[in-house]
């Protein structure tokens, strides 16, 4: 087995970026992520690998643009008011079809909101937030172990689909500390026939471009784009299901929600409450088919959220509207107590 | 026997520009292409189009192309000669790109000294969008959005991004240029050689202003267009080199 390291959150996201081969970072500091920053300026000049800290978020997000339509495995992180800045830059990389991965370690909002751990960039991440019609791989890590497994997988996704994805974490698991291990395997790489490299006269020129002024052109395109988001969808949904089984409420929550939540569900099932968790991993694609079955048997869904309920809403799609899904949520940087979990578990039981 | 006495530059692509009669875009996309064909860098060159009427110069330039959002062709490129230090990076932008939306990409790429080349065309005005005020329009420039003239007590004064980049520690080379004749011409390729030359010597970021018309959206006659650069355009943008590390350095 693989050594195990104690590490902050940030940094463990840092540490397997560099080890999933990525040696250039760009990013623009802001609070709750710039363990992820510090990390990679000390680190990137010793392993030749290049730490720029742009002039803003949006100049960072378009380096990443330039470096990675140049070939490279490339991110940048920020939280949630520098993701808003990014999004311009996020919408160009859909629309060019180049890889990056991108970090939100979320705090409170809207407008500068405040710096403790929210979720409530979940539309904003899942639902596109620039414009145009385009998706991201959303990843959300519960875990340090997870901060570092699902940066790995996502520059890996990110290759092979040529998306963004997107990790998106929160300031609670940014900043604590966990027995984290990391595996030995060789990055998994790409080739990138599609990379501006210069044609070195051998090739006709690579274009790396977004701008497609005739319409038809233009559907064409996305129609493609969105073929390649239907084989993510079909392929690369992840999610936890716990004590689901047999379940007659099943609470759905992602991130820190989810482990304040089992703690929740466990202590219901010890008082003699049939209930579950399901806890998506990708936020995009939604684990919309597992949810699907559960309301074969459920009588109700509980989505715990750091929001004023977002993710709610991809619950009931999920389950068409089958069931009644409730919602147990704190915002602003709040959090809520396992207790707090308990009592709204117990209110929906009765169907309150 | 027959000579070859004018050929198409290996740089530039079969593609027909795009440009209106009279717009002196395809000299300058010319003088680029020369220029790269000269240094023989056209297979390790990465050029970044703008947002603006050079959006499509991705067409048009033979080398590998990225198209950039609106103002932040210096950040892409910063991004590509970071990932590729031994490629040859080039923006090619207007004034709307550089100087309004673009003006902070600008500054700090040139603050960092970033080693690209950027190609900066000034024509005092937005085209593609169909004839706006530029941050570069002049004192009483009637435009589309300043029909009455720009009024410089309700929007303020041009800005002279060659004057100002130049007060930096950090860029190498910055000098305006002009495209209304021969002789100025000649000057500008002369200006954008030797602004690839220093990003192949590894001398840093180097910025040629060029000074060009918009018949069609200032509403003039080509030849109008040209004379109103000498007469209006030039005296408040001077020609010169504002800036040139290594010069200075010879001097001393």
């Amino acid at each position: 087995m693989a050594k195990r390291v104690l590490m902050k959150g940030n940094e463990a996201i840092a540490e397997a970026a560099i080890r999933s081969g990525c040696r250039h970072y760009f990013g623009y500091p802001i609070t709750p992520q710039t363990e992820i920053a510090a990390y990679m300026a000390k680190k990137m000049p010793k392993i030749g690998g290049v730490f720029l800290q742009a002039e803003s978020e949006i100049a960072s997000i378009n380096m990443v643009y330039g470096a990675s339509a140049a070939g490279l495995r490339v991110m940048t992180s920020s939280s949630s008011p520098g993701i808003s800045l990014k999004t311009e830059g996020l919408s160009y990389i859909a629309g060019s079809d180049v890889p990056a991965l991108v970090v939100n370690v979320q705090r409170g909002g809207p407008g500068l909101g405040g710096i403790q751990p929210s979720q409530s960039d979940y539309f904003q991440a899942t639902k596109g937030g620039g414009h145009g019609d385009y998706k991201m791989i959303v990843l959300a890590p519960a875990s340090v172990q997870e901060m570092a497994s699902l940066t790995m997988l996502g520059f890996e996704l990110a290759d092979k689909y040529l998306v963004t994805s997107m990790l998106l974490a929160d300031g609670t698991i940014g900043q604590m500390m966990e027995p984290i291990s990391f595996e030995d395997a060789e990055p998994k790489t790409y080739d990138k026939p599609w990379a501006l490299t210069g044609t070195e006269g051998k090739r006709t020129h690579n274009i790396v471009n977004s701008l497609y002024l005739k319409p038809d052109e233009l559907e064409k395109k996305n129609f493609e784009r969105f073929e390649k988001y239907r084989l993510i969808e079909e392929n690369e949904v992840r999610y936890e299901e716990y004590m689901t089984d047999d379940c007659e409420l099943c609470v759905v929550a992602f991130g820190i929600a989810a482990r304040v939540a089992k703690n929740a569900v466990k202590a219901a099932r010890e008082a003699g409450m049939k209930v579950g968790l399901l806890r998506p991993i990708t936020l995009w694609p939604f684990p919309k088919k597992p949810l699907a079955e559960i309301a074969g048997h459920a009588k109700a869904f509980l989505s715990v959220e750091l929001s004023m309920g977002q993710m709610i809403e991809d619950v009931r799609l999920a389950t068409g509207c089958s069931r009644p899904v409730y919602l147990c949520n704190r915002t602003g940087g709040m959090i809520p107590s396992p207790e707090e979990v308990l009592a709204a578990i117990k209110a929906a039981v009765k169907g309150e | 026997m027959m000579a070859t006495v004018f050929e198409k530059p290996k740089s530039l692509t079969d593609a027909p520009f795009h440009y209106c009669p009279g717009c002196p875009h395809g000299i300058i996309h010319r003088l680029v292409a020369e220029v790269m064909d000269e240094l023989g860098i056209e297979g390790k060159a990465i050029g970044v189009a703008p947002v603006g009427c050079a959006v499509m110069a991705y067409d048009y330039f033979a080398c590998d192309m990225i198209e950039a959002p609106h103002g932040r062709a210096p950040a892409v490129a910063t991004g590509i000669k970071r990932a590729r230090p031994e490629n040859i990076v080039f923006t090619y932008q207007g004034d709307g790109d550089l100087a309004s939306i673009g003006m902070a990409e600008t500054v700090h790429a040139a603050a960092r000294n970033e080693n690209i080349t950027v190609i900066f065309v000034n024509n005092a005005i937005y085209g593609m969008t169909g004839g706006q005020m530029a941050p570069t329009s002049l004192p009483g420039q009637v435009t589309q959005t300043s029909p009455y003239g720009r009024d410089t007590s309700h929007c303020g004064w041009p800005i002279r991004v060659s004057e100002m980049l130049s007060t930096l520690e950090g860029p190498e080379y910055i000098a305006r240029v002009a495209v209304n004749n021969v002789k100025n011409v000649k000057a500008a390729k002369r200006a954008i050689k030797r602004a690839f030359e220093n990003q192949v010597a590894g001398k840093g970021f180097s910025l040629v202003e060029v000074v060009s018309a918009c018949p069609t959206n200032w509403g003039m006659t080509p030849k109008a267009a040209l004379e109103w650069i000498e007469s209006d355009m030039l005296p408040y943008y001077p020609i010169g080199v504002y800036k040139d590390r290594s010069a200075a350095k010879e001097e001393k």
